[in-house]
């Protein structure tokens, strides 16, 4: 049963178009990655399937709700259904690790202040963090902040989890860490996984299946083997990281 | 040549106009929120205190600064004519009318307004906006709600302080310094001040607080870019804040007359 489906999907901004007609199925459970390069679409793409961006054309479907549909109370009600790990984790500031980890507990649950320090807690186990509940995010390294995001991500028990870049930014070591942790995660909380990236080590280990965007376009849809194995010249490149094919650096 | 200056004033027209409806659409979301729950309370008393309590020490130093400059150069102005008496009143008069309202105005805009942009405006390019939507929570009740409000109410307090504290420092000078009777001086400060004198002032400061509010958030809201971005939002919300109280301030008057 498909839980995300895009269909038609085209957006611009002014006079440039960045998507042209996505079509794309996220089957239940399934971990899909989106790879393409600077520009490609990528984030506009996964901000269409949270609502945070609203199709010039085309439909995205979570659940089977139409989001274009969907009034405020309705739209945030499927956002309840998300968790999102965002490139630079995008921790509040102001707000210690345990109140951005419970942010979403606290505005949607009557959790006591307890309770959710408790499930915050237990969360920040889950990705392999202690003791850093009352420590501010300045005070927090990056791959910490990752882990934290991740953290916030799942708070709310959420049926799909969104990766924005999960391992931009971060070095060798730690970025391995957070695809185990994607992959772990995945297998302990069965949830569905949308990522994109541009890491193909990354992409080859925490998917089921992997989609290339390429100028506002998919080009090819498949699981890690058959695109490792794939004759598109555009993803072939692109894979191999060579600077000679199709994709120009521009 | 024609052309391209049509042109030119033809995008800067459009861009002005977009601007514009932008502004209005952002202050109708703002003003819609403000009356729906949920009610951000906590937020609302920390941004009372980030705001108004923190912009105090700021506010006292201009209020006390210009009552006492104004005491000085009436009397230096009045004694030609010899009404040095008459200080008090013009005094008086000056910092609940007008002064008060407009110079809390203008240091809140530059202290308050610019913190709100930045803030905002980093919250934005560091996608912690986003990342609000994405927990379900809307960023204009959860955010911006509660700096209008607090901004509005706040200036109310902040520009009474500042009347009441630019009058003693006029008293100040124009009594110990000058040498002006004080029964005289005090007579002439109530005798011509009347209670819609204060509350002209007053209902001014409110519109000023709403204005620093509004275009903090808006800013900050939709701040662009990096760095560069937030800079640009911080500039631009203290230029056009205090733009805004200057241009309201003369038709504020002319309506308050």
């Amino acid at each position: 049963m498909a839980m995300i489906e895009i269909t038609n999907l085209c957006k611009g901004f002014g006079s440039h178009q960045v998507l042209r007609g996505v079509n794309l199925t996220v089957e239940k459970g399934e971990s899909m990655t989106v790879i393409g390069g600077s520009g490609s679409g990528k984030s506009v793409l996964i901000k269409h399937i949270i609502g945070l961006l609203f199709p010039d054309r085309g439909e995205v479907k979570v659940d089977g709700e139409v989001l274009n549909n969907l009034d405020e109370r309705g739209l945030n009600d499927v956002r309840k259904k998300f968790g999102m790990l965002f490139q630079g984790a995008a921790l509040f500031d102001s707000l210690t690790v345990w109140e951005n980890v419970g942010f979403g507990l606290k505005q949607h649950t009557k959790m006591s202040d307890k309770e959710i320090r408790d499930v915050t807690t237990q969360k920040l186990a889950l990705v392999g963090l202690k003791g850093v509940e009352d420590k501010m995010p300045s005070d927090l390294s990056g791959g910490m902040k990752k882990r934290v995001g991740l953290a916030r991500a799942i708070a709310m028990d959420p049926q799909i989890i969104l990766y924005d870049e999960p391992t931009t930014g971060l070095d060798p070591i730690t970025a391995d860490a957070i695809n185990d942790l994607i992959v772990d995660l995945r297998k302990k909380l069965g949830v569905t996984s949308v990522a994109i990236t541009h890491d193909m080590f990354s992409a080859y280990k925490i998917s089921d299946r992997i989609a290339m965007l390429y100028k506002g376009e998919i080009q090819e849809t498949g699981t890690p083997d058959e695109i490792r194995g794939t004759s598109n010249p555009i993803v072939k490149q692109f894979i191999t990281g060579s600077a000679v094919g199709p994709i120009t650096a521009d | 040549m024609i052309n391209k200056l049509l042109e030119l004033i033809g995008n800067k027209t459009m861009a002005l106009l977009r601007e514009m409806g932008a502004v209005i659409i952002f202050c109708g979301q703002t003003f819609r929120w403000t009356f729906s729950r949920p009610f951000y309370l906590k937020n609302l008393l920390k941004q009372m205190e980030q705001i108004g309590v923190n912009s105090v020490p700021v506010v006292l130093t201009t209020a006390i600064s210009t009552g006492m400059v104004l005491a000085l150069q009436s009397y230096t102005g009045f004694k030609r004519f010899g009404a040095q008496s008459l200080i008090g009143a013009v005094v008086s008069l000056s910092m609940t009318r007008e002064l008060g309202p407009v110079l809390t105005g203008l240091m809140v805009a530059g202290r308050a307004g610019a913190s709100m942009a930045a803030e905002l405006g980093t919250m934005r390019v560091t996608e912690q906006i986003d990342a609000l939507y994405t927990l379900a929570t809307n960023p204009m009740k959860y955010l911006v709600v509660p700096r209008f409000l607090a901004s509005t109410i706040m200036m109310f307090f902040l520009s009474a302080l500042g009347m009441y504290i630019g009058i003693l420092g006029g008293y100040f000078v124009g009594v110990k310094v000058l040498g002006t009777n004080p029964t005289t001086y005090m007579n002439q400060s109530i005798n011509n001040t009347t209670m819609s004198d204060i509350w002209y002032g007053l209902i001014k400061s409110l519109v000023f607080g709403a204005v620093v509010g509004l275009i903090g958030c808006y800013k900050g809201f939709n701040t662009e870019g990096g760095a560069e971005g937030v800079g640009k939002a911080t500039t631009g919300a203290v230029v056009v804040s205090c733009m805004l109280i200057l241009i309201l301030d003369y038709f504020l008057s002319a309506l308050l007359w």
